[in-house]
């Protein structure tokens, strides 16, 4: 019997090569419409057998709803998806797994206080008579992880392994199922060189075996690592699908923002003035940040770049009176501040910008009005002993969402009904309704689009300009390395370089990030 | 078809259900229009709106008070225990004794209201839990204050004051109720407080971060909504003429279901107190209707259980609609 599968299934699988010209998968005029938003608009893309083919575009270009049609999650208002030059039409996501196609999304669909063998059988459990066949699942976890070269103990709770582990049995869990299209989000973004380097291995392993791969990231050095093709998303439409080799960086970038590169960070003239936030050995409760100590100047951006978890935001939350501290201290305009509270800070004049804008910046589902003079309404201009103006209220809004470009500004509409670019741009708003010289942006930039990132760049410029102090944390390497005039490396909750002006590079960034000394340990 | 769906949108399903009813009892049973019946409604719908505008206010914080109905019993036995005690040891001072127990009856909303609201923002008790756990201290206190009996042979003067006499031409209660109307009203539409109020609900941590004192807005809404438990609480012992423990039980139950029919949100942030009002009087409308048309309490029961499902479904489906 079981020989019989086995080579009924080599027919099936023919060898690399035979058939390489005709598409795997295609998926061609595909679209979807969520509410107002037109998520994909005639999309147009194929898989090759055995190969990387990049997905690449700005946050919500469409690239995660394309996936999510292709792996069965969501089904589209049109076009037609074709495996093996048969037309399909997924029921969900199983649907998808007998046809062969898996995907190991950015969000992990494993349950946190299930084992690792547990999670990877979930629904497919080996049975009999209705009871668990513990044993042979172990059996065929330990195999599995072995195969793939994960060194996880089958019997860990999930929830207890680093986020690198979770990725690996995802990614073990998506194999099991033999796909012969395997979806891939960012699956780095949270891994380590060395683990990064094992990933690639095993992508390239199963390219060898004739899976094709459908491949999503924002890292440039990625897609020359390992793509072979790459496929260009903008506004929910195909833009272009290129060879790897023959394509320049630059001109990926302009394909993806329909612009050259040249433009996208402002020119931000430095005119450093007095200290005005002045950090001394900070060490916060939970030791996330750990004898910390800068200096924030008007007129100058500063810059916090790290690996994702490892302090850096939690710096500026301290500041902002987020974080209990255990010990340093915090002065505001040469004063110290006794009390650390968002309420005292607002009226020193310092605003945080939140990086998570769903939980902590915006009121989704009440009126944007409201949500841009909530921080302003305790105000002279907006109220008088606790009685709203209600008329000023609302020029007064109208003239922070014109200043942020908020389109289209409708104060009654809710907040959770504009794009992530507008919403962005209410919190910052939201924060320039009252006298504030100093900002502390948190990843301004997290989860919006292009054009709207271009603007909150020149905001920014507008800002220190002004005279304002900026602090601009933020993972995107780029942004931070382009925007700030000084640039502080976090590691492991400890700043382990400051880096001025001209001196800011990736290769010194990145020793930073890893705690290598030069350039040679690297490699 | 369009003009129905956006209506439901902005309005929520409380204006058909409240046509349906008026509709359908109007058919069924003439003395329903009469006015006589009328006043009744209106007279008769005074305490839960009064209580229901009190627990919109703790609900738009994302919060909930299931001991409005205890207030109600505590508050007037407390009114009452005061005036009573006053008028024995000095018979002549009436005036004295209604304002000292007025005056005693708020106290004891106040300090409900003050347990209850920094249970929930001091010690994080889920509001819930906390306000289950007053309401059956606060039935036991009330029954141990009276020994478990009634307390009646209430002044009439007071009663007349608050109870059937007559301010403008209108009856105490309604007039309190309107008066409450407003100046819930302008709270939480012209005031930095009540707008707070929304924003704690919508989203607590971004309230923090805006500066906003998170805390007292939460203490500051289960205070007022006990102090609009223990109004009842006295308006309804000037009419009954007995204070009893568990005289106000089942407004706890009915105030949440008149906001929620109302379109307040029970995940905090949203509701009108206009909403509010109709909602109570819808309620009070259901009851009086089917009291007219016969029909059985129990079956009653079962009406107003599937109605309020509905009107949480309704809730959903909506909140999904404004989503998109």
């Amino acid at each position: 019997m079981a020989d019989a599968a086995t080579l009924g299934q080599e027919e099936a699988d023919p060898p690399v090569g035979v058939d390489r010209a005709t598409p795997l998968l295609s998926a061609s005029g595909i679209s979807k419409r969520f509410g107002a938003v037109q998520a994909l608009d005639a999309m147009n893309f194929d898989l090759k057998r055995g190969e990387v083919h990049v997905l690449f575009g700005e946050n919500g270009a469409g690239k995660s709803t394309l996936i999510n049609v292709i792996a069965g999650a969501i089904q589209p208002d049109q076009g037609a998806l074709v495996v093996d030059g048969k037309v399909v039409r997924f029921r969900d996501v199983q649907d998808a797994r007998r046809s062969g196609v898996a995907a190991m999304f950015q969000e992990f669909s494993l349950a946190p206080d299930l084992t690792v063998e547990e999670n990877i059988f979930l629904g497919a459990e080996p049975r009999r008579y209705g009871f668990l066949r513990i044993a042979e699942r172990r059996a065929r976890v330990r195999e599995a992880l072995a195969r793939f070269g994960f060194a996880i103990k089958p019997t860990s709770i999930v929830s207890h392994l680093s986020r690198a582990e979770q990725q690996m049995v995802e990614m073990t869990k998506a194999l099991l199922t033999e796909p012969r299209v395997l979806i891939l989000d960012e699956p780095t973004a949270s891994l380590s060189q060395k683990e990064t380097e094992s990933m690639f291995g095993l992508v390239r392993h199963l390219c060898s075996q004739g899976v094709g791969i459908i491949y999503i990231t924002h890292r440039m050095k990625e897609i020359e690592a390992i793509g072979d093709r790459v496929t260009i998303m903008r506004d929910g439409r195909f833009v272009k699908t290129v060879e790897v080799a023959t394509t320049s960086q630059k001109s990926l970038v302009e394909f993806m923002t329909g612009r050259s590169f040249e433009q996208f960070y402002p020119e931000i003239p430095h005119d450093p003035g007095e200290v005005v936030v002045d950090v001394e050995n900070l060490t916060t409760a939970n030791g996330c940040v750990s004898q910390v100590s800068f200096q924030v100047r008007t007129g100058e951006i500063l810059g916090i770049a790290g690996l994702v978890g490892c302090g850096k935001s939690e710096m500026i939350r301290a500041v902002f009176g987020l974080e209990p501290l255990r010990s340093g201290t915090i002065k505001v305009n040469g004063r110290n501040v006794p009390t650390l509270s968002p309420g005292k800070l607002l009226e020193m004049g310092v605003a945080y910008i939140t990086s998570d804008r769903r939980n902590e910046g915006l009121m989704l589902l009440r009126p944007t009005k409201e949500n841009l003079t909530l921080s302003s309404l305790g105000q002279v201009e907006l109220s008088r002993a606790g009685w709203l103006k209600i008329a000023t209220e609302k020029s007064f809004a109208s003239r922070l969402g014109e200043r942020l470009r908020v389109r289209p500004l409708d104060l009654d509409k809710l907040v959770v009904k504009y794009s992530g670019g507008n919403q962005q741009k209410i919190m910052i708003a939201k924060a320039m309704g009252r006298a504030t010289r100093i900002f502390l942006f948190d990843e301004p930039t997290v989860g919006i689009d292009v054009s709207a990132r271009v603007e909150v760049y020149g905001f920014i410029k507008e800002l220190v300009a002004a005279g304002a102090a900026v602090v601009v944390v933020s993972s995107d390497l780029p942004e931070v390395m382009n925007l700030s005039h000084r640039l502080l490396v976090v590691r492991n909750g400890e700043i382990v370089d400051d880096v001025g002006g001209q001196d800011i590079s990736e290769a010194r960034v990145l020793h930073g990030f890893f705690g290598t000394k030069d350039a040679a340990s690297l490699h | 078809m369009n003009w129905t769906k956006s209506a439901f949108i902005h309005l929520g399903i409380l204006p058909f259900l409240l046509v349906g009813a008026i509709v359908f009892f109007s058919l069924q049973e003439e003395r329903f229009y009469s006015s006589i019946n009328i006043f009744n409604v209106a007279r008769q719908s005074t305490f839960l709106i009064i209580i229901a505008m009190g627990q919109a206010v703790v609900l738009l914080t994302a919060g909930l008070d299931l001991s409005v109905g205890a207030v109600v019993g505590f508050a007037g036995v407390v009114t009452a225990l005061i005036l009573k005690g006053v008028l024995g040891t000095s018979p002549d001072a009436i005036v004295l004794a209604i304002a000292l127990a007025v005056a005693g009856g708020l106290l004891a909303g106040v300090l409900i209201g003050l347990i209850n609201g920094l249970g929930v923002a001091l010690l994080n008790v889920p509001p819930f839990m906390m306000t289950l756990g007053t309401t059956t201290s606060l039935v036991g206190v009330s029954l141990s204050m009276t020994s478990g009996l009634p307390v009646t042979q209430i002044p009439d003067d007071f009663q007349r004051l608050f109870g059937y006499g007559r301010i403008f031409g209108l009856a105490p209660a309604v007039l309190f109720t309107g008066l409450i109307f407003i100046a819930m009203w302008i709270l939480l539409n012209r005031t930095t407080v009540g707008r707070y109020f929304y924003s704690v609900g919508s989203n607590i941590r971004a309230s923090q971060l805006s500066g906003i004192n998170t805390r007292r807005q939460l203490v500051l809404a289960y205070v007022i909504c006990s102090v609009l438990a223990a109004v009842t609480g006295i308006l309804f012992l000037a009419r009954t003429g007995s204070a009893e423990a568990l005289n106000g039980q089942p407004y706890g139950l009915q105030s949440v279901a008149a906001c929620v029919i109302a379109g307040v949100s029970l995940f905090g942030g949203n509701g009108k107190v206009r909403d509010v009002l109709l909602g109570a009087i819808f309620i009070t409308i259901l009851t009086n209707g089917m009291n007219l048309v016969r029909i059985e309490s129990y079956v009653q029961q079962i009406v107003l259980g599937v109605i309020l499902v509905l009107a949480l479904v309704a809730d959903q489906v909506r909140t999904k609609m404004i989503a998109r």
